[in-house]
């Protein structure tokens, strides 16, 4: 047994609220220039431009990259063999967000889902514990801005309608959200599991490197066939056309029903920002 | 690159084609979606506004806070189609012309020829790069909704692009 106290948990969620709502993931920061390097469209190629200056002087001047500075998002691999003491888990990282909230100068962003009435904090945060062997503590902070959040879709199909069916839901979530989430897209894709499950799924594919494949085979063709297709659709950065609609797919899945399909798809702007570490 | 002073005349207007990209500079006022609920509570109840829609530009966002030593912080565009619902009404109060990302639906564009205004798309995603352009902001309204008050901010050199012109053209 190890003993780990909660306050040192939220000293790294503080630490990796900061790093994120600043600084992009390398993988997206190099799928920017690749995408601008690569696009014809004129109009949009000054939008990826525009995007690679903005997390420049983001990190430059030590301010959120984008001004939704999202949900906070933790996911957190507790190892069984990790006996916490101090306060309560959710207790010691929603003091982690609030203060990083405050510390950044990022904009508080949770509020009442009927009366709008901001929580003026940031919190709670959105967290998902899973218990896993060993005795230590992998923590994933991805703050998640709603522009996207918001054009995600979940789909239960039917089980005829196999891989096609799956990469028509990406497609099709992709194509609705046209110039909405602020595309170029990086597409989270839940495949299998229960309604619940699908959708945390999809929210774990987000926290994938860009340009990273599944290990399986066939689901790495799904992630690959989709991209291809989401990229043939012409929405492009920002919706002003091209070829870059997305900057990845990302699969990741889970056992099902024999009388169910789920598929969501969670749609992550082109400001990826991922924090981790392991304690 | 067109460099256009705020406010915006309608000759002026009567000049800007989907794709233009322009510099603005001069006064906007951000309103997102709570500070637009909150606009038409005072239009249906027929109180007078804190601040003037006549001419005003409305910037669809809701800046991060200000660092101490500095303008403005973090403050780049939110989904304008969220605000699809709001804003026929606005223009046709003479509102001068809107900021946001990604288009906005027909009825909107609509409005925006009959009353001869330009929405103009910023980069959803630069914030740090918009708040650079703000020289200086300041909450004029409902600032019990924190980062969703009215924030009159002073622009120089903010980049947009033309979405949707006021001659039916867009971008999209």
């Amino acid at each position: 047994m190890r003993k780990i106290n909660t306050s040192l948990i939220e000293q790294k969620i503080y630490d990796l609220a900061l790093k994120a709502g600043v600084d992009l993931t390398p993988t997206c920061k190099s799928a920017l220039e690749k995408a601008r390097d690569g696009e014809q469209n004129a109009t949009a190629k000054f939008a990826l431009d525009t995007l690679i200056k903005n997390s420049e002087i983001a990190v430059e001047e030590n301010m959120p990259v984008c001004q939704d500075t999202g949900m906070a998002v933790v996911l957190i691999e507790l190892g069984q063999q990790v006996y916490l003491e101090g306060d309560t888990l959710s207790e010691a990282v929603n003091r982690g967000v609030k203060r990083a909230y405050s510390d950044g100068y990022f904009r508080k962003s949770v509020c009442d889902p009927l009366t709008r009435k901001n929580t003026g904090d940031n919190t709670p945060a959105v967290i998902h514990t899973e218990i896993v062997a060993g005795d230590e503590i992998k923590i994933t902070f991805m703050p998640k801005g709603f522009g996207s959040e918001n054009m995600s879709r979940l789909y239960m199909l039917k089980p005829a309608q196999g891989v096609e069916g799956i990469i028509g839901a990406v497609v099709e979530t992709v194509k609705l959200a046209g110039s909405r989430p602020c595309p170029p897209v990086y597409v989270g894709v839940g495949i299998g599991g229960s309604f619940d499950t699908c959708a945390l799924l999809a929210k774990k594919a987000l926290t994938r490197d860009i340009g990273t494949n599944n290990a399986r085979k066939d689901i790495a063709e799904i992630e690959n066939e989709a991209l291809r297709r989401i990229n043939a659709l012409g929405t492009g950065c920002q919706g002003f056309g091209g070829s870059t609609t997305a900057l990845g797919v990302s699969c990741e899945w889970a056992p099902t029903h024999i009388a169910g399909l789920p598929v969501a798809i969670n749609i992550q702007c082109h400001c990826v920002r991922c924090e981790k570490v392991i304690i | 690159m067109i460099k256009l002073t705020l406010p915006l005349n309608k000759e002026t207007v009567k000049t800007l084609k989907a794709g233009d990209s322009v510099l603005l500079s001069g006064t906007i006022l951000t309103a997102r979606d709570c500070a637009h609920k909150r606009i038409f509570e005072y239009l249906d109840s027929g109180r007078p506004l804190p601040f003037a829609l006549k001419d005003a530009i409305i910037y669809y966002a809701g800046p991060c806070p200000t660092k101490p030593g500095r303008a403005s912080g973090s403050c780049g565009p939110t989904t304008s189609a969220r605000m699809d619902v709001f804003a026929p009404r606005l223009l046709d109060l003479g509102l001068g012309a809107i900021i946001g990302k990604g288009e906005m639906c027909d009825e909107v564009r609509e409005s925006l020829k009959r009353n001869c205004c330009v929405y103009f798309a910023a980069i959803g995603g630069a914030g740090a790069l918009y708040g650079n352009a703000i020289k200086s902001s300041e909450c004029i309204a409902f600032d019990d909704l924190l980062s969703e008050g009215v924030y009159k901010l002073k622009v120089k050199n903010f980049p947009v692009i033309v979405a949707h012109d006021c001659h039916g053209g867009t971008l999209y």
